[in-house]
């Protein structure tokens, strides 16, 4: 009897048989609208930052190749930054830390409490942290525009209660208005990435360390604490970052200089023609200054990575 | 704590005896209620309760508010409906769907959002299959690329995408098109991040075996694979259109004009001026689009994953 060969298709050898452009063909137009769209602008950015400024207009002229790029603009906004507009950033870092840190305490004792001791309302309260998800910035800041106002809910309250002679202007560049505004803008994004850290934590984790002799207080930060860490990195990126850009925060509840932020000079940079290239040498600034936190955050979770 | 534990003496407790019982304490006192083990979290829930007070109130007063018969945004003055639909009494121009300016700023907010909807989510949805099997590092690259656009600034992308099309792209207008490639660079993020991590919990084990079981790949990845993935790509896409509905960061800077800026713009412009409880009806209309939208969402949710649905594993699993 003739043996017949076994006939081995290549779909047998290793699962499925794939062209070799089947998977990069689906991330094609992801991958070249990006290029396009987002890194493609970068260079315009950086050809308008390097370029020249037409003498008459006063508007940027882009220079493309890069050996033909000048440095005078750049070192002059390079001057501005290092001493004109150093109080502004000195500003911006400080509201940003206190916002972030504000946001912090009061994110994780919520994360903390859904997660551990939601119980059956656990559902309820995930639809009321994520509804600020779906309510506008917009709304959730004009809201307190309208609360804050001289006429409005809160100095009725206050003055009620006698705890203030006469109203305050909380709207006119009170830095504490900005900063809880800041806060206020951007909890809900810090409470659902802790939430789904904090929730992955086994129980029997913290049962292990409390029967090994730790306390309450103890077994939160010896156990916890480490193991939300990477959650608390994930979320301090997601807030903070665009917290740097905030303009609109600080233009809607106070609008005065004495709160002025880096956002909105690259706003004000944007508004005004006739600046020449500013905007364009501010944003690189941004993001070279933005690039320090980032890559933080990616040794520590490419670190992370290695030690699981 | 581990030296203190090495530093105590061994106790033998066969010569000891049983180890003494903890001091009885009385949970009545203010100490003993403080040390019980059991003591429900008190400080916590009252701070959560506080939080979500906070977070939601001025909201709804601010819904109220659009509701309001008065010209006053900061005191509600009697119920009316003036600002939504105008009032034959009252000045018609101010309100909502009256207006011909608000008018078409509420047309333009819901074209832009759908069709950044339809077109950043396929796109994203594509992007994320395709990064997760292909291997080598240019995937890695491109979804750096795609991490990156989430995090940073909007502010950034405004400014790089307004010198972009004023000085390279000058064949897209400021407008509809220009607002429409950046909206959806900004958002085709979201799909990636969502679906991505949908994919790593799935495993490629039920694409295997379809495969193993004669599927193509086109056919496993059509039959298997995207039935799968259908509540994260739903979830994607509520997300895109609560969140392009309320951009006016990117958009701001784009709109070509008065007549092309969406409804967030204006709100953003008018509150920044004189406020009257027209501009609370317009981020009321938005809020309630994308509730709608939200509640579409939940509502094809439940009748795609009927049946294959684990316990706990909502649709909220996927924001966090």
């Amino acid at each position: 009897m003739r043996v017949l060969p076994r006939r081995r298709s290549r779909e047998e050898a290793s699962g499925a048989w794939y062209p070799r452009w089947y998977w990069p063909g689906f991330a094609l137009p992801g991958t070249l609208w990006m290029l396009v769209l987002f890194v493609l602008p970068f260079y315009v950015v950086v050809s308008v930052a390097f370029g020249t400024v037409d003498p008459i207009f006063q508007s940027p002229l882009p220079v493309y190749q890069p050996w033909w790029w000048t440095k005078t603009y750049l070192l002059e906004e390079w001057h501005l930054v290092t001493g004109e507009f150093r109080p502004v950033e000195v500003r911006t870092i400080v509201y940003v830390v206190l916002a972030t840190a504000i946001c912090l305490v009061i994110a994780y004792a919520v994360a903390y409490y859904v997660a551990r001791f939601g119980g059956k309302r656990k559902g309820l309260f995930l639809a009321l942290l994520i509804a600020p998800f779906f309510i506008s910035y917009l709304m959730r800041m004009l809201s307190w525009v309208e609360l804050l106002q001289l006429n409005g809910y809160v100095n009725s309250v206050l003055t009620f209660l006698h705890l203030t002679p006469h109203p305050i202007n909380w709207l006119d560049g009170v830095p504490f208005t900005v900063v809880i505004g800041l806060v206020y803008g951007y909890i809900p994004y810090m409470i659902l990435p802790l939430y789904g850290f904090l929730d992955r934590i086994d129980q029997s984790q913290l049962e292990a360390g409390r029967d090994l002799g730790a306390s309450r207080f103890w077994t939160f930060v010896r156990v916890t604490l480490p193991l939300s860490k990477p959650g608390i990195l994930a979320s301090l990126v997601i807030v903070t970052l665009p917290m740097f850009g905030d303009y609109y925060t600080n233009n809607l509840l106070s609008g005065s200089p004495k709160t002025t932020m880096f956002g909105n000079l690259l706003d004000n940079s944007m508004e005004a023609t006739g600046q020449g290239p500013r905007a364009a040498i501010l944003v690189l600034f941004l993001i070279i200054f933005l690039m320090i936190p980032m890559l933080y955050y990616m040794r520590e979770t490419a670190k992370a990575q290695r030690n699981q | 704590m581990s030296e203190t534990v090495r530093q105590r003496p061994p106790v033998d407790r066969r010569t000891e005896g049983p180890a003494p019982l903890a001091p009885a304490r009385s949970t009545r006192t203010p100490l003993g209620w403080w040390r019980n083990p059991w003591r429900r979290p008190y400080i916590l829930a009252t701070a959560t309760w506080m939080y979500i007070a906070w977070s939601l109130l001025p909201v709804l007063i601010a819904i109220g508010i659009s509701f309001s018969a008065g010209r006053s945004n900061a005191v509600w003055q009697g119920f009316s409906t003036q600002w939504w639909w105008g009032h034959p009494k009252s000045d018609p121009t101010g309100a909502l769907f009256v207006s011909p300016e608000l008018h078409a700023a509420l047309i333009q907010s819901l074209r832009l959002s759908f069709l950044t909807m339809f077109v950043a989510v396929p796109i994203g949805v594509a992007f994320a299959i395709g990064i997760s099997r292909w291997r080598g590092p240019a995937p890695a690259g491109a979804n750096f690329l795609m991490l990156f656009s989430f995090v940073i600034p909007e502010i950034i992308i405004g400014i790089s995408m307004f010198l972009f099309f004023t000085y390279l792209l000058k064949f897209v207008h400021l407008g509809t098109g220009a607002q429409l490639l950046s909206l959806v660079t900004y958002q085709v993020s979201y799909p990636v991040i969502i679906v991505r991590a949908r994919m790593l919990s799935i495993g490629k084990e039920y694409e295997e075996a379809a495969t193993d079981l004669g599927a193509s790949p086109t056919q496993a990845i059509r039959r298997v694979l995207l039935p799968l993935l259908y509540p994260a790509i739903l979830v994607s896409f509520v997300l895109v259109f609560a969140d392009t509905i309320d951009d006016f960061i990117t958009v701001r800077y784009l709109s070509g004009g008065a007549s092309t800026e969406p409804l967030s713009v204006k709100i953003y412009n008018f509150s920044r001026g004189t406020l009257t409880p027209a501009i609370n009806a317009a981020a009321t209309f938005l809020l309630v689009s994308t509730l709608v939208i939200a509640l579409l969402g939940v509502f094809l949710y439940r009748r795609i994953t009927r049946g294959q649905r684990a316990e706990g594993q909502e649709m909220t699993g996927y924001l966090t």
